[in-house]
């Protein structure tokens, strides 16, 4: 039975990896855009490191964070409109009359996003640091920002999942890509949580697990290895991987009401 | 799989789907496939075809009756039933980005063949439906056809023992169709159940041992096409002289032969044969005797439309919510002027 369920994830997950290799419009935005808005912050707000109290005077090392988030929020557009895509197509359907677990079509389907969170975290990395970011924690340091990163890349690919299979369109997906994005601005993305001035901003971003994910990648970057602040990084993703894979699975059982 | 089960086909009694806020898609239907018999499930869009494909598939729960697909019952036993079924639903559902070999990969493997068996059936199926040059393609590159055999040989990669096909020909060009025509006759030769929804009247006609046809819901008409055809009459004779003037002459000619009926074309006249079809020549014969030179004649045997007209009042054609179907009178002989 393990072997089965081994062979269907494993089929799966080619699947879901070859469609996104063969997806450029998934790779190249999901690419692009965080390192634009990265060389525009980095560029525009490098007069915040004078700010009593900011942690580093590189604002390039400070915002380097923010990609790995961005990344992570396009895994729950790619991940869940590919899943979508399978329901509106009848791909599903098909899926549904093999001996297929539920389970296996879930993990298989996060493949993709491995993969996508792999190839985001090593190009955000290598390109920050081209620029001249520093990296506190060394080369660990950066091994370890490729594995919280693609962590937080599939925690978020299993909100696409859970939307995708609720509303079983990809337009729906879509359309919930700029609410997922206002978390990443109502979070620490910009300033540290400490200056943040506005009343109602600074207790927003305090209860934004963004914020605390962004603070696990720049403890890696800024000071080294802080592992109260990692420890609580991988554990808000861990926590919404599980979140999202318990509501995933169970809106599978409902749009699967094979008997 | 025990003996009993390799025997079974399909039984339905009573099934019903209801939908929330919506009429009964499936309102009763009672039926029975034998094993090796390809049935033939026709009826307009919207009739609720693939809603009863879709039950007895296990992929939507009945609301009310019973059914047992290869011996088990659909709504306890759907693994059971998966495991001895293929489906090709309504839409060829494929993705785009994989090739024909890489979907074939996929479902032997998600069906649990075993590793040194799977390329070899994917090559044996895709050679079956004519792939295998076009197997390493992506399938977003393929034809409407190519889509529907691929579909075909997805369906058949764990070889069921009954295979549910769900208007596989729509859209496809004449050649394609005939192409699958072919390959789901032969599936029969070999001992596959085959349940096809079709709303092409030549279709069911030429493909289907027995035909049911279905409308609201509800089958209105069952049994082999030659016995629904016989049972709604004989066929009707339409002779179209050269010469307008002569339509009375016609009419008289014709007259011996039969009862008028209204004719398709202005300036022809038709009439029903009462000995069937075997007048013909008697009535080729008459018209020369009579001297009257003919622009056409056409013999109409009755068709699937016709019986699907007794029954519901409405011809199958245009019946639909969104239309479809084939022209619904078969032109079976057309003998030049004389």
């Amino acid at each position: 039975m393990r072997g089965i369920a081994a062979t269907q994830i494993g089929q799966l997950a080619r699947r879901s990896v070859l469609r996104t290799l063969r997806q450029p419009s998934q790779i190249v935005p999901a690419l692009v855009f965080p390192l634009f808005l990265l060389a525009v912050n980095s560029g525009g707000l490098k007069d915040a490191t004078n700010l009593p109290g900011f942690p580093t005077d590189s604002y390039l090392t400070f915002a380097l964070a923010v990609p790995f988030m961005q990344g992570a929020l396009f895994s729950v557009m790619n991940a869940g409109t590919d899943l979508a895509r399978d329901i509106e197509t009848g791909f599903l359907n098909r899926l549904a009359l093999t001996p297929l677990r539920g389970a296996a079509l879930l993990a298989g389907l996060l493949a993709g996003a491995v993969v996508l969170g792999l190839i985001q975290a090593a190009t955000y990395l290598a390109v920050g640091l081209l620029a001249g970011a520093d990296l506190a924690a060394g080369a660990a340091g950066a091994a370890v920002i490729v594995v919280l990163s693609v962590t937080v890349t599939v925690a978020f690919g299993t909100l696409g999942l859970v939307v995708a299979l609720r509303s079983g369109t990809a337009e729906a997906v879509q359309g919930m890509f700029p609410l997922f994005f206002v978390l990443l601005f109502l979070s620490s993305m910009a300033l540290p949580l400490e200056l943040l001035q506005t009343d109602w901003f600074h207790t927003v971003a305090s209860i934004n697990p963004v914020s605390y994910l962004l603070q696990a990648f720049r403890s890696l970057l800024i000071e080294g290895w802080n592992v109260g602040e990692l420890a609580l990084g991988f554990a808000i993703a861990a926590a919404i991987g599980v979140l999202g894979m318990t509501a995933a699975a169970a809106a599978l059982k409902t749009r699967l009401v094979r008997t | 799989m025990n003996e009993k089960d390799e025997r079974a086909g399909i039984e339905a009694e009573g099934l019903v789907r209801e939908f929330k806020n919506g009429p009964r898609a499936v309102d009763g239907i009672d039926l029975r496939v034998a094993p090796g018999e390809i049935y033939g499930f026709l009826g307009p869009n919207g009739a609720g075809k693939s809603t009863t494909v879709l039950m007895l598939t296990t992929l939507l729960p009945p609301s009310a009756g019973t059914a047992r697909v290869a011996g088990f019952d659909i709504a306890n036993e759907g693994g059971r039933v998966r495991g001895a079924i293929g489906a090709a639903l309504q839409e060829a559902a494929l993705d785009p980005l994989l090739s024909g070999r890489e979907h074939m990969r996929l479902q032997t493997a998600l069906h649990g063949l075993p590793k040194a068996e799977r390329t070899e059936r994917s090559d044996e199926l895709l050679g079956r439906v004519g792939l295998a040059e076009a197997a390493d393609r992506k399938v977003g590159e393929y034809s409407g056809g190519m889509k529907r055999r691929l579909d075909l040989a997805l369906a058949l990669a764990h070889r069921p023992r009954i295979l549910f096909l769900d208007e596989p020909t729509t859209g496809l060009d004449i050649q394609s169709r005939t192409a699958l025509w072919d390959e789901v006759a032969g599936l029969a030769q070999e001992g596959v159940t085959v349940f096809l929804t079709t709303q092409y009247l030549e279709e069911a006609d030429a493909l289907a041992d027995r035909v049911g046809i279905i409308d609201h819901g509800r089958i209105v008409a069952e049994g082999t096409p030659a016995a629904l055809k016989a049972e709604i009459g004989r066929p009707t004779v339409e002779a179209a002289p050269r010469d307008p003037a002569d339509v009375e002459r016609v009419a008289a000619a014709l007259a011996p032969f039969g009862e008028a009926t209204s004719a398709t074309r202005p300036g022809a006249t038709s009439v029903r044969l009462a000995g069937g079809e075997s007048q013909l020549a008697d009535v080729v014969r008459a018209l020369d005797a009579a001297g009257i030179a003919i622009e056409q004649l056409q013999l109409h045997a009755p068709s699937l439309d016709d019986v699907f007209l007794a029954k519901t009042g409405r011809s199958l054609e245009g019946a639909g919510e969104a239309g479809g179907g084939e022209p619904g009178s078969e032109e079976m002989e057309t003998v030049g002027a004389s």
